[in-house]
């Protein structure tokens, strides 16, 4: 069935890059079509374009104005956007553990009693999600996802905090995330995870991408232990299950 | 095998080359020297490449001392007294330090970041394709952090070329040219208006991830929470307090406060120079003008060896390097009147 796509907006970010926007919010089709253009960039790159930074709702295109204009690179652009999403492409899924609560989510308790319910419960209905990676961005690593059930939306922080440990997992607005190294952030801490998604010299040094789909298990504290020191030598402790 | 080994530095000085880019989408921040132009210019003068990895020098003083053989340097960016075992070391100049000698450099003047190059630039292990200095997320080489006293920069012994110095047409001056967006519809007219007006100040609080600015508040139309979205060299955000920041070469890739505008990129190494506390204001140019001034950039960039002018007929040229107003140490280097 064909389906009529609005046209994204084209707006400048200066001289040498253009960011699509597909929506204002935080959209699943619009994310969708983010990635849809990402992917057919990269399928077909188009000559003067340094790089894409796919985020939720819009697609940030880098490019040499001294190749391609802003006008000669936004036709290009409005054309490729226009095309109907592909069919769901079967993206890989990645499964994820957690340690969470106590000294690993130190908010955990807060969140709980801020929602009127229990830690457990906040813990369960956390793990029960099925999360696509939106986008990875602000630092190495940082995986958004979408796909948090609306019993868990919680405001940021009042006063965001100025270091968060490295491989939290935790959430903010209507958004979940993975964190790789320590930084501050302004979410709320549910728990920890030994998997580095960024780590240098480890092959692949990104293990996430844009559009994979993740989930979250539980594990005990000696269990995080363990994987933190296996995940420190360079092992992959999260398990993939492919596309 | 010869290095520079650093004697003394204050902080906000680290190694930094063109970059790392490619990876943004995985929220790798590119980092890079502040001042490209500078770095160019610097790497020109000893024959490197144009974004070779050099010394990025921030406001304060700093020395280095050559070890294990010659090593030629030049300097370019903001000015500062620099001498050599007391001979005067000009900017936009090739220079060798023997074995031993050391370099002694002042507080920027009139600017905030200095460039020394070193022929056969910096060995290190590149990330990325890169040595550029990311101390948040420990990235770069020889130091993944900003250096210290006692640091050892290694490289090539001198090679025998003749010394050099650079004839530059003058340098842009004026406002700082800025497009507006991506989320300038974030604002009202009376907001974009005062932003477009106002004399900004850069705040002390300044860093190489970005540059606050001191003015006006600035008010949103919807609030200050957008869904992030992608950041580049120059996006000018405007969170919550209504006080602008300008994101810089270690800005995060992403970032959820509504950008007003983005300084061009031609510009960018030119605003990144601006000191603490100096005012200065913004003007808004079309696409047209923006992307014209991005190819006059880059055709200076990629003709600079065309400028270079051997040193032996530098006095001269005094008077042509004093009418161009460039090369401010240069000219101090020879004229006791303005050398202090």
């Amino acid at each position: 069935m064909a389906v009529t796509l609005s046209p994204p907006r084209l707006l400048p970010s200066g001289d040498a890059a253009i960011t699509v926007e597909f929506s204002r919010n935080i959209d699943d089709t619009a994310n969708q079509r983010v990635l849809a253009l990402d992917r057919a960039m990269a399928k077909a790159p188009v000559l003067g374009v340094t790089e894409t930074v796919p985020t939720y709702r819009s697609l940030l295109v880098h490019y040499d104005p001294t190749e391609i204009s802003f006008a000669a690179l936004g036709e290009k652009l409005l054309s490729l956007a226009k095309r109907p999403l592909p069919p769901t492409t079967k993206s890989r899924r990645w499964r994820i553990p957690v340690a969470y609560g106590g000294e690993h989510g130190i908010d955990l308790e807060d969140v709980a009693r801020t929602l009127n319910t229990t830690p457990d419960e906040v813990v369960a209905r956390h793990i029960a999600g099925d999360y696509r990676v939106a986008m990875i961005g602000f630092s190495p690593g940082w995986s958004y996802l979408s796909g948090l059930e609306k019993f868990l939306h919680l405001s940021r922080r009042q006063s965001p905090r100025l270091l968060t440990p490295a491989g939290t997992i935790s959430i903010g607005g209507v958004q979940t995330g993975i964190q790789c190294i320590a930084a501050p952030s302004g979410w709320h801490l549910l728990g920890r995870t030994p998997v580095r998604t960024y780590q240098l010299h480890r092959e692949p040094i990104f293990l996430t991408e844009p559009g994979d789909r993740i989930t979250f298990f539980p594990i005990d504290a000696k269990t995080f232990a363990e994987q933190d020191r296996a995940a420190e030598a360079g092992e992959i402790v999260a398990e993939l299950i492919a596309a | 095998m010869s290095k520079l080994v650093v004697s003394s530095i204050g902080p906000a000085s680290s190694v930094q080359d063109g970059g790392r880019h490619g990876a943004q989408r995985y929220g790798l921040t590119p980092s890079g020297a502040m001042d490209r132009l500078a770095l160019a210019v610097a790497n020109t003068l000893v024959g490197n490449a144009l974004f070779a990895a050099g010394v990025e020098i921030g406001p304060f003083g700093a020395a280095f001392t050559a070890r294990g053989g010659a090593v030629r340097i030049a300097l370019a960016g903001s000015s500062r007294n620099a001498d050599i075992n007391g001979r005067v070391a000009a900017f936009d100049t090739s220079t060798t330090l023997a074995d031993g000698e050391t370099l002694t450099l002042g507080f920027a003047r009139g600017g905030s970041f200095s460039y020394l190059a070193i022929e056969g630039s910096i060995e290190g292990e590149p990330m990325f394709g890169s040595l550029a200095v990311n101390a948040r997320t420990g990235l770069g080489s020889p130091y993944p952090r900003p250096l210290q006293a006692g640091d050892e920069l290694q490289t090539k012994a001198a090679s025998s070329r003749a010394e050099s110095r650079i004839e530059l047409p003058a340098a842009a001056t004026g406002p700082i040219r800025i497009v507006l967006g991506p989320q300038d519809d974030e604002f009202s007219d009376q907001a974009r208006a005062l932003f477009l007006e106002a004399e900004w100040k850069i705040s002390p609080t300044s860093d190489r991830m970005g540059y606050r600015l001191e003015g006006p508040v600035i008010k949103h139309l919807h609030g200050h929470n957008i869904v992030s979205d992608g950041t580049v060299n120059g996006s000018i955000q405007v969170p919550g307090n209504g006080a602008p920041i300008v994101l810089m070469t270690d800005r995060g890739t992403s970032g959820g406060y509504p950008k007003i505008a983005t300084v061009i990129s031609a510009d960018f190494g030119r605003f990144a120079q601006i000191p603490a506390g100096t005012g200065f204001r913004f003007k808004a140019v079309g696409m047209a003008e923006a992307q014209d001034a991005a190819r006059q950039f880059a055709k200076l960039l990629h003709t600079l060896p065309d400028h270079l002018r051997p040193v032996e007929s530098f006095d001269l040229n005094i008077e042509a390097l004093q009418h161009a107003n460039v090369a401010g140490s240069a000219v101090n280097a020879v004229d006791a009147g303005t050398w202090q």
